[in-house]
């Protein structure tokens, strides 16, 4: 029934080619090859950026830029890198593997899903387009107060944050939208038989994002609208004078930050686990345990969201509660760290780039994890606040735990999408590019942020300037190193070694029992899942 | 899941209407904030860069073309959808699809209601009694009591001075607030009996419901536009009212775009109603909106107790 019904569909679909073939697709690997390719595209454009702030901390002193512009790239730079770079990606790999994994004919609401994607590119333009307006001479640039737009800077400041407004508008929308469809997608495509504990992690780290998005990103969206409404409006949400507070928005936004978080990093301990046990040749340790860890993790980081601001002033007991509440997070991040080293425990393991990466993941975030713990100390936090202890920090767990991982999804699944192997030595030689030049960029760091460096100056005092100098060097290398990512993926996109069904030795899903690349159709008839 | 009589699952072709609406939102989010830019809506100039002012015209086109570019694609998109419904397309696998679908949106919807019944409450609690507890010698507001409603102890506000308004009065529960509540209620129950009606197979019942329910939403949004007139002119209550006036303007109102919508998506279904669409056993198009309904009448309930009543 379902091979003829397909077959049937398939006679009177003309499958449009060119660009309009990518506009009005509704076919969830091209939406999710739209979405990966933008991340690439929009990870590089951010890393510029930041290319540019390194460059002007290279050595004391402002030699490149104002000081404004050095704000405008560093708020615009972490705006791009999460929201279109990380973000995208993760949604990619939803889009591509999802109903690949859960043997779903395609994603439950395709031309919704489009929708999702087709919302970034506008709100990609709406980020950067005061940049070129201000080369007209139209406006000030960008919007100067970082990613976290605080009142009243955000408030004061100029176009640049009304378009920072809307673009988070689009970019909610589209999250909104994605994460609908990927929860009716894992609620109603599952295969026959695939009840939800025999699911791919993956699936689950996504359904936990999905939940997280759903309850925050709204609030960030009535956050922003509260902004927009005190700058143009007259309202006083964030403003004493009225009987509004400034520290009401810091509050908003990071009980949507703080769940952002791991919005970014539950995909990732999704599919992790499942690279591990391939290049570990046996399944992995305690998929339960994972699934309630990352439960607890999802439920928790809703509730912690106050220890981004211990300095700007509450009550002890508020600061006592953030704090334990914030370190109870690490202990199912533990169990999740334990099950990932002990999937890995007496396998037959081969270190292929995929696992270079994600066995580097683990040790990297590692350290990004044990920093958050030193930062939520409150007492110790009056010290690392906003210095770049904290930036080391947050790259440690955004770089290493996010993109890493991303990293090391790409190079896993890229046989599969493309059809073709990629070329294993220039990823493993990726691979230890990114992970060296990265802690020569971010080691520096912590020191500096411990001797008491704040983030977001363009300037600095003359005892900085070695780790600057180093931490600059490192940059570079790093950002360099990404072209050989793009390469590699160009070239293995164009052609190359014919990748087999089950591309990896140890593979364990449903994804690996179709052909490399999937056909356009992939489960014309759902498998029966014992 | 599990069994599905029929195993196929429609996927639709193609669509360029989703690419289309977004570049209407980016039209019409620049031209919104052209428009903002050139134009001095807080009226106090604190804002205002004069060699912007000529942004504000062409802004208010690219708003109009993006909204209209906007509704025209979804009534393009929808109306892909009643057909591919009216044809069959749509079995009990598409079906659960779109009501799981709905679900999730509506919670999304209760979550940005939060963050607004989030920033009422911490005013109310945090920040209104904290700007009156500190000691005489630290603090600019001497005189401020803690009281609600409030319009904040005024102050200088990006180089402009902010003054309560001394003719201030918040909204009283009683009046036009009541019977809001009713209309909204009882349009719960119209919308009810409607279904009952469509389930019955009774299409006069189902049509009679469906008028009665658009009726009252019509009528609450004259209703909540007579308010707001008494607001603005007679009671000096205006969305600048300090903490009272942005947190009842921007709740009740954005609760009444709710309404407007809803409205309009009863009007919809209304009228494919009167046109014989939806079978007793098939009829999710129904049944999205009224669960719709049912929500932005639960968001009035919470308004109505958190902003008229205590």
């Amino acid at each position: 029934m379902s091979t003829t019904s397909v077959a049937h569909h398939d006679e009177h679909e003309e499958h449009p080619t060119g660009i309009m073939r990518w506009l009005t697709t509704t076919n969830h690997k091209d939406i999710g090859t739209m979405y990966l390719t933008f991340s690439l595209v929009m990870f590089l454009v951010g890393g510029c950026m930041i290319l540019g702030i390194r460059a002007e901390l290279f050595k004391p002193g402002l030699q490149l830029m104002n000081p404004e512009f050095f704000n405008q790239l560093i708020g615009v730079h972490a705006l791009i890198m999460i929201f279109a770079a990380l973000m995208p990606a993760a949604t990619g790999f939803a889009n591509w593997m999802l109903p690949l994994q859960l043997g779903a004919p395609d994603m439950a609401l395709p031309r919704l899903n489009n929708w999702g994607f087709w919302i970034l590119p506008p709100s990609a333009i709406l980020l950067t387009l005061p940049f070129t307006l201000a080369l007209f001479g139209i406006g000030d640039g960008a919007l100067a107060t970082g990613w976290t737009f605080y009142p009243p800077l955000s408030v004061q400041g100029g176009i640049g944050v009304d378009f920072a407004i809307f673009a988070v508008h689009l970019l909610g929308i589209s999250s909104v939208l994605g994460s609908i469809n990927i929860i009716v997608t894992i609620f109603n495509m599952r295969a026959p038989g695939m009840t939800l504990m025999k699911m791919p992690l993956f699936a689950w780290g996504w359904l936990i994002t999905a939940f997280l998005l759903i309850a925050t990103i709204p609030v960030l969206a009535g956050a922003v609208t509260m902004l927009l409404t005190d700058r143009h409006f007259g309202t006083h949400f964030f403003d004493a004078a009225g009987g509004g507070d400034p520290i009401m928005f810091q509050h908003l936004f990071w009980f949507f930050g703080h769940p952002e978080v791991y919005i970014l990093l539950l995909p990732v301990w999704g599919f992790i686990p499942q690279i591990l046990q391939t290049f570990s040749r046996k399944p992995m340790y305690g998929y339960k345990a994972q699934v309630y860890s990352l439960w607890s993790i999802g439920a928790l980081s809703v509730v912690v969201w106050a220890h981004h601001f211990f300095t700007a002033g509450m009550p002890v007991p508020a600061l006592l509660y953030f704090m334990y509440s914030t370190m109870a997070i690490s202990l199912p991040l533990a169990v999740l760290f334990y099950c990932w080293i002990r999937t890995m425990w007496k396998g037959a393991m081969t270190f292929e780039t995929p696992m270079l990466f994600s066995v580097g993941w683990i040790i990297l975030f590692g350290v990004g994890g044990l920093t958050g713990l030193v930062l939520a100390d409150v007492a110790a936090d009056a010290q690392y606040h906003n210095s770049y202890f904290v930036v080391a920090h947050f790259h440690y767990t955004l770089f290493a735990g996010g993109i890493m991982g991303i990293m090391a999804g790409v190079y896993y699944w890229l046989p599969k999408m493309t059809g073709h192997m990629y070329n294993e030595k220039l990823g493993k030689l990726h691979f230890w590019l990114t992970a060296i030049s990265f802690n020569v960029t971010f080691i520096p760091q912590f020191f500096v942020g411990l001797a008491g460096m704040p983030r977001r100056i363009p300037d600095y005092a003359l005892q900085f300037a070695e780790f600057n100098m180093i931490s600059t060097i490192g940059a570079f290398v790093l950002g360099l190193s990404q072209l050989l990512l793009v390469y590699n993926i160009i070239s293995c996109a164009r052609g190359g070694q014919k990748a087999t069904d089950k591309v990896w030795e140890g593979a364990i899903g449903l994804e690996w029992t179709l052909p490399s690349p999937p056909p356009y159709h992939s489960f014309t008839e759902q498998p029966v899942v014992k | 899941m599990a069994s599905h009589s029929d195993n196929h699952y429609f996927v639709p072709h193609g669509s360029i209407y989703p690419a289309l609406i977004s570049v209407g939102l980016l039209s019409m989010a620049s031209g919104f904030v052209f428009n903002v830019t050139g134009s001095d809506l807080r009226g106090d100039g604190s804002l205002k860069n004069p060699s912007l002012d000529f942004l504000a015209t062409p802004g208010k086109y690219m708003m109009y073309l993006g909204l209209a570019i906007i509704l025209f694609m979804m009534f393009k998109w929808l109306s892909d959808v009643v057909t591919e419904s009216l044809t069959g397309q749509y079995k009990k696998w598409e079906d659960k699809s779109f009501r799981i679908g709905m679900i999730v949106f509506i919670c999304s919807e209760v979550a940005f209601f939060a963050a607004f019944f989030g920033a009422l409450f911490y005013m109310r609690v945090l920040s209104v009694p904290d700007l009156a507890s500190y000691a005489p010698d630290i603090t600019p507001y001497k005189d401020f009591l803690s009281t609600w409603p409030t319009q904040g102890p005024g102050g200088v506000v990006l180089g402009e001075t902010f003054k309560p308004n001394p003719d201030f009065h918040p909204m009283t529960w009683s009046g036009l607030p009541l019977i809001n509540t009713l209309l909204l209620l009882s349009s719960g129950a119209t919308i009810t009996w409607a279904h009952w009606g469509l389930i019955k197979n009774n299409r006069k019942q189902l049509i009679v419901g469906l008028a009665l329910t658009v009726a009252l939403g019509i009528t609450f949004l004259i209703c909540q536009a007579a308010e707001y007139h008494h607001a603005y002119t007679e009671m000096g209550l205006t969305l600048k009212s300090g903490a009272y006036g942005a947190t009842f303007f921007m709740l009740t109102g954005f609760h009444g775009f709710h309404v407007t919508i809803g409205t309009l998506m009863l009007i919809v279904i209304l009228l494919r109603s009167m046109k014989g669409h939806f079978t007793p056993e098939h009829h999710f198009g129904f049944e999205g909106v009224a669960w719709y309904w049912h929500f932005v009448d639960v968001v009035w309930l919470g308004l109505y107790i958190f902003v008229y009543m205590l």
